[in-house]
């Protein structure tokens, strides 16, 4: 029985079906027709089921939102400029309000074996790649934010890479939204198919700069054939305004490797929903995740790690820092199925509390069916630790200096991880110039220091 | 003039209702001595060492605290730290996430800045504490781990004086730095401290046992009794202690009453 939700939104706050660009191949169409077949039925989520009980999206419903296009979108170039990575990327596909510009991006010399292009270009030149794979992993029913966005599909990214390639730079998907007079929607689409073997690091970023609404209603499709490598972080600086809704749905063969960095860091409402499925004997998946919010905002990640089969380790590390009214929601699912013996899984979430007027929702949920696993899970929340605050006070530590040095750190272990030297560094001066922290208590080369640190 | 000048010191726990803990201690210390402070549990001399630190968990109701000219009680613990007080913890706290290196070298750098020196880069300061890991004999992997996070309790009295080396304090506050350790912990903590010493500084060493006081050699005793030094002594006193008990020292304070 299909919950019904706010039936008296009508679709066409989400722009009638017509302004779509027609065409594309059959199976396309198909898959569109789904997912608004799929949306119409359900609509949009209420508090009132368990997946959503913490995040209220009635603000997005309630919202009139056009199509997003770049026109007008001015500002878009200076973005791209400040947010792209220049030549520390292998690649860098930049888009304006979902929709992928070739003049902003720069595309580089990849190695044979390796594609970037944009989705609407992958669909009308090489539509047979997309076939199989596009709408296999994200479902329709996964969500309504997964139909919705397939209800839409038309731009985004195809990222391929072929066996045992390998890449040393990263790719950079960068998503730049500029808010219009009116609330607009993108629904941008990520699909990355790794063959065997193949490596590479993958960067979504989502940035939206100024004030005023906008919606972006994201789905990054990951599979991963035997033994590929894939390094993806997901950095949101969305404006404070905008919605942010997210599904990564990511498939892993035998041995695959995959690491996930997450950072929300911008809008005012995100949902971010990380499905990792390990179909694979000796399947690895790591997952990190950073928030740091302030007043009004709210975010709310939940993940599934789903252990399908036997010898697979997975990790996962949470930390979130709360300041002003904000509010976050962690719900960390691992399911291990009948088959999965020897799952290793380990699942931290950690919140620092910078106000007494934040809230943290920390749900871990363990579904364990195979006999012979290791499960942990662990969760603090808390504010700064005044004890722990007075010790660095007694080294000569100013006390706001001892909370922010606290913050940073402990923001910093999830940042230390990211491998993307560019993710990383610009994470570390965001958080070093939110915190206030004076310039003489900034590391600010964490790697160089930690370096030296390993040479006593 | 003396290093450290504690008048009719009363102070009390700083919560409602919270009990009278110093109750009148008079104390004078001058640069380049070492005074042992001993006594029952409850007598106060903990207490001593975190007031003179600046715990906010504490209230100073009547006396005075006059340290390197200046009112000690006036200043932030950050303040007193900069100015050279240090305090080695009884119950070093863990501070995950807060790397030792970090945290270390931005207290160097506050002190440093604060005596108008210039501020130490990453590879400097890690010479200057690369000596001072061999003194304590501590696992350099240490620097790299957060704050006292997994350490054993004799580890956390080594880090305790480790820092101490770093930060060369003039007037080091060691709180019963010997509670919880093994002999041979012991003896590499309590070497160490005293290597420390010079003409211009000054320890003030809390302890209920008379061996550590066989390295770090104390010019003064003091025996606290309810809030109060009853007795003065030099270091045989520390020995007559060890021997008879508090007891011996009560019947002595009451004879000479």
């Amino acid at each position: 029985m299909t919950q019904l939700a706010d039936k008296s939104i009508p679709m066409t706050n989400f722009a009638p079906h017509e302004e779509l660009a027609a065409g594309g191949p059959e199976w396309l169409e198909l898959l569109r027709a789904a997912g608004l077949d799929r949306f119409n039925a359900v609509g949009f989520p209420t508090i009132r089921q368990e997946n959503w009980r913490h995040t209220n999206v009635a603000a997005i419903a309630r919202t009139a939102f056009k199509l997003a296009t770049p026109e007008g979108a001015n500002s878009a170039a200076e973005t791209a400029g400040r947010f792209g990575f220049g030549k520390d990327a292998a690649c860098e596909l930049v888009f304006v309000n979902g929709q992928f510009m070739p003049r902003l991006s720069r595309l580089g010399r990849l190695p044979r074996g390796v594609r970037a292009m944009g989705l609407a270009e992958a669909i009308d030149t090489d539509p047979d790649s997309l076939e199989n794979e596009l709408g296999r992993y994200a479902q329709v029913d996964a969500n309504p934010f997964v139909a919705l966005n397939s209800g839409y599909v038309r731009d985004g990214a195809f990222i391929h890479l072929s066996r045992g390639v390998s890449l040393l730079q990263p790719i950079h998907l960068l998503f730049v939204s500029v808010p219009s007079w009116e609330p607009a929607v993108s629904h941008p689409r990520v699909l990355i198919v790794a063959e065997e073997g193949a490596q590479a690091s993958i960067v979504e970023s989502y940035v939206g700069e100024g004030r005023g609404i906008y919606f972006t209603n994201a789905v990054t499709e990951i599979v991963l054939a035997d033994d590929a490598n894939i390094d993806h972080c997901k950095v949101q600086q969305e404006n404070l305004d905008a919605f942010h809704v997210a599904t990564m749905q990511v498939e892993l063969g035998r041995k695959a490797k995959f690491v996930s960095h997450s950072a929300s860091l911008g809008s005012k409402l995100t949902r971010n929903d990380l499905n990792v499925c390990l179909s694979g004997d000796g399947a690895d998946a790591t997952l990190n995740g950073l928030v740091l919010i302030g007043d009004a905002q709210h975010v709310d990640n939940h993940t599934l790690l789903d252990h399908a089969r036997p010898n697979c380790p997975s990790h996962e590390l949470y930390k979130h820092v709360l300041g002003g009214k904000s509010s976050g929601v962690f719900k960390g699912k691992i399911l291990v199925r009948q088959a999965a013996q020897k799952t290793d899984s380990k699942q931290t979430s950690k919140c620092l509390m910078l106000s007494d007027d934040a809230v943290m929702t920390s749900m871990p949920a363990l579904e364990i069916y195979a006999d012979d696993v290791k499960c942990t899970h662990g969760s603090t929340t808390g504010p700064v630790d005044e004890d722990q605050v007075f010790y660095l006070r007694s080294r000569g530590v100013g006390v706001e200096a001892a909370r922010h040095l606290m913050t940073y750190a402990f923001a910093a272990d999830i940042t230390r991880r990211i491998r993307v030297e560019p993710v990383r560094r610009r994470l570390e001066e965001y958080m070093a110039a939110q915190h206030g922290l004076p310039l003489d208590l900034r590391i600010t080369d964490l790697a160089s220091h930690d370096e030296a640190v390993r040479q006593l | 003039m003396p290093l450290l000048e504690i008048k009719n010191l009363h102070a009390r726990v700083a919560a409602p209702g919270g009990r009278d803990i110093l109750m009148g201690v008079n104390l004078t210390i001058n640069p380049g001595e070492v005074h042992a402070i001993m006594g029952k549990n409850g007598s106060g001399k903990s207490t001593l060492a975190q007031v003179l630190a600046g715990r906010e968990a504490y209230q100073v109701t009547a006396g005075t605290v006059t340290y390197k000219g200046h009112d000690l009680l006036e200043q932030s613990a950050e303040e007193r730290a900069r100015e050279g007080v240090f305090l080695a913890f009884q119950y070093p706290v863990e501070i995950p996430g807060v790397s030792t290196s970090y945290f270390l070298k931005a207290a160097v750098n506050a002190v440093r800045k604060h005596r108008g020196q210039p501020e130490l880069e990453s590879v400097d300061f890690l010479k200057l504490v690369r000596d001072k890991m061999q003194l304590l004999k501590m696992d350099p992997s240490f620097m790299n781990r957060a704050i006292n996070e997994g350490f054993s309790g004799g580890e956390k009295k080594r880090n305790e004086i480790f820092q101490m080396a770093v930060m060369d304090p003039s007037l080091a506050l060691m709180d019963e730095t010997d509670s919880g350790l093994d002999v041979d912990a012991l003896k590499t903590v309590a070497e160490g401290a005293a290597s420390l010493r010079h003409k211009d500084n000054a320890i003030l060493v809390v302890t209920h046992y008379e061996r550590l006081l066989q390295y770090i050699v104390p010019d003064f005793v003091h025996i606290m009794r309810e809030g109060k030094i009853i007795m003065t002594g030099g270091k045989d006193l520390a020995i007559k202690v060890d021997s008879q008990g508090y007891d011996w020292v009560d019947q002595e304070v009451k004879r000479s009453a």
